[in-house]
């Protein structure tokens, strides 16, 4: 059952192009110089947040599909999705794009989930040209998972704050980039009993530990075969959790390549609790550090992961336990290919 | 199952960054006495200046102090006192203002009926529902015993 787990991709699909925004506080992080965009204000000129989530979904698209000189009518099927209700922000970006859509709900794995299916549909050619993306607005996932935007409370120390942000990346066979994406690893469901929904760390922690084991074992490969390893948005808490769970359990260590798109974002002292969460967060990072950063040769090999805690508040409310999943891609360099 | 998941519950409450709870009492303290303290200011005010008999100096406290709250929401800084004052902004009246017009000011896209009518108790609603009904029993008891 393990080995099923796991994907090599024959043809080695490429990412040909890629886009990312971030909203005004990200902006202000050690990431900010490679963001595509970074918003003045939270709202972009919109009268909701929903319809600025939705103006940075396809933005991204837009633009990765202009930064790779492709026109938005040669790529063949839009995979994605976002933190909301119906995927909304997804879902109508897809729909004034005017694009064939697979929607995806993975909550803030949904990154690294929309590469795996669009790996799987462009490596078997049965599509040419393939967008994934993921987005998540502060504003929107706040009244939709918590309080009002203007409600007087504190957020206890374990918390995270949800990225404003969005990126995608273009997935096909053909192509002048030499950024492949090589295997992957699709997660379980892992639930260990945590029901604080205000630490989403600890959720996800055993699932990234699951899969990240998992991805090894089925690989042959070991943390130090890979240039960096970075999961999605366990944070500060949750990225030593993991550290912790893989350690004791598979009796791996994840030492210095390793770290957290959430503790990458932000740093301790922006007053964001345990870092950065939310969709947005793996998906601006890998569309805005991490590739970049990989065309300029920093990094040649990676182990892309985005982790999400399946939080609703109707399971909650009803006293369930919140489950976690994570999957993993693996991004490489490869030289004259 | 493994060791660590068996107490997975326990080692994330050990190892999960803790509230400053002292702090956070100190903070909650000197804000919940300077909303307090205003709030007796008002009531002595309105009872020495205008002549106000004390249920009528308590409601002008009340609708000062409620007016202060929502005027502060709608302008944004509630939310930024509430992080640093915890209790100390929530407990008091003006808390209770700020639970009422933050989700009506949230929801106000959704419309006035269905969105800001239908939403603006989701907060203060359960504390309304479970205040009265506890007055209630209260003063059932009050009246069959006192």
């Amino acid at each position: 059952m393990e080995k099923n787990r796991t994907i090599t991709f024959k043809n080695k699909p490429r990412i040909v192009s890629y886009a990312s925004v971030v909203g005004k506080k990200e902006g202000e992080g050690p990431l900010k110089n490679y963001f595509d965009k970074v918003l003045e204000d939270a709202i972009w000129d919109e009268d909701s947040w929903e319809k600025t989530e939705r103006k940075m979904f396809k933005w991204v698209i837009e633009t990765a599909a202009e930064k790779g000189n492709i026109p938005l009518k040669d790529i063949d099927v839009l995979i994605g999705g976002d933190l909301l209700n119906q995927i909304i922000s997804a879902a109508f970006a897809a729909r004034d794009l005017n694009m064939c859509f697979l929607g995806q709900y993975g909550a803030c794995s949904t990154m690294a989930q929309s590469l795996i299916v669009g790996s799987v549909l462009t490596d078997g050619y049965y599509f040419n040209k393939v967008a994934c993306g993921a987005s998540s607005h502060f504003a929107t996932a706040e009244r939709q998972y918590r309080f009002p935007l203007e409600m007087g409370c504190q957020r206890p120390p374990t918390a995270q704050r949800t990225v404003t942000g969005a990126g995608c990346s273009i997935l096909s066979l053909h192509g002048e980039s030499n950024i492949h994406i090589t295997s992957a690893t699709i997660g379980r469901i892992i639930d260990w009993k945590i029901d604080d929904a205000n630490n989403m760390g600890a959720v996800m922690a055993p699932s990234a530990a699951d899969t990240l084991s998992c991805h090894f074992k089925n690989t042959k490969t070991c943390p130090e075969d890979y240039d960096l390893i970075i999961t999605g948005d366990l944070g500060f808490h949750g990225k030593e959790l993991c550290q912790k769970i893989i350690n004791e359990e598979h009796g791996i260590t994840l030492g210095a390549n390793y770290t957290d798109c959430g503790c990458e974002i932000f740093t301790k002292d922006m007053g964001v609790d345990c870092g950065g969460s939310g969709c947005g967060c793996s998906a601006s990072v890998l569309n805005g550090y991490l590739i970049e950063e990989m065309k300029k040769g920093k990094y040649k090999k990676i182990l892309f992961m985005s982790t999400g805690a399946l939080l609703s508040p109707t399971s909650s409310m009803q006293n369930d336990t919140i489950p976690g999943i994570a999957h993993c891609v693996v991004i490489e360099r490869l030289e004259g290919e | 199952m493994s060791k660590i998941k068996k107490d997975y519950k326990n080692i994330v409450t050990q190892e999960m960054p803790k509230s400053k709870h002292l702090k956070n009492a100190i903070m909650a303290f000197i804000f919940g006495g300077i909303i307090c303290t205003l709030g007796h200011a008002i009531n002595v005010f309105g009872a020495s200046m205008w002549g106000l008999d004390k249920v009528d100096a308590a409601s002008l406290q009340a609708i000062v102090l409620v007016f202060l709250g929502a005027t502060l929401t709608g302008f944004g800084v509630y939310d930024k006192l509430g992080n640093i004052a915890g209790a100390g902004t929530i407990v008091p009246i003006t808390g209770f203002a700020n639970s009422i017009v933050a989700p009506a000011m949230e929801f106000k896209r959704e419309g006035l009926i269905m969105g800001t009518g239908a939403k603006m108790f989701i907060l203060a609603g359960p504390v309304l529902v479970n205040g009265i009904g506890a007055s209630v029993i209260i003063g059932l008891i009050y009246c069959f015993i006192g």
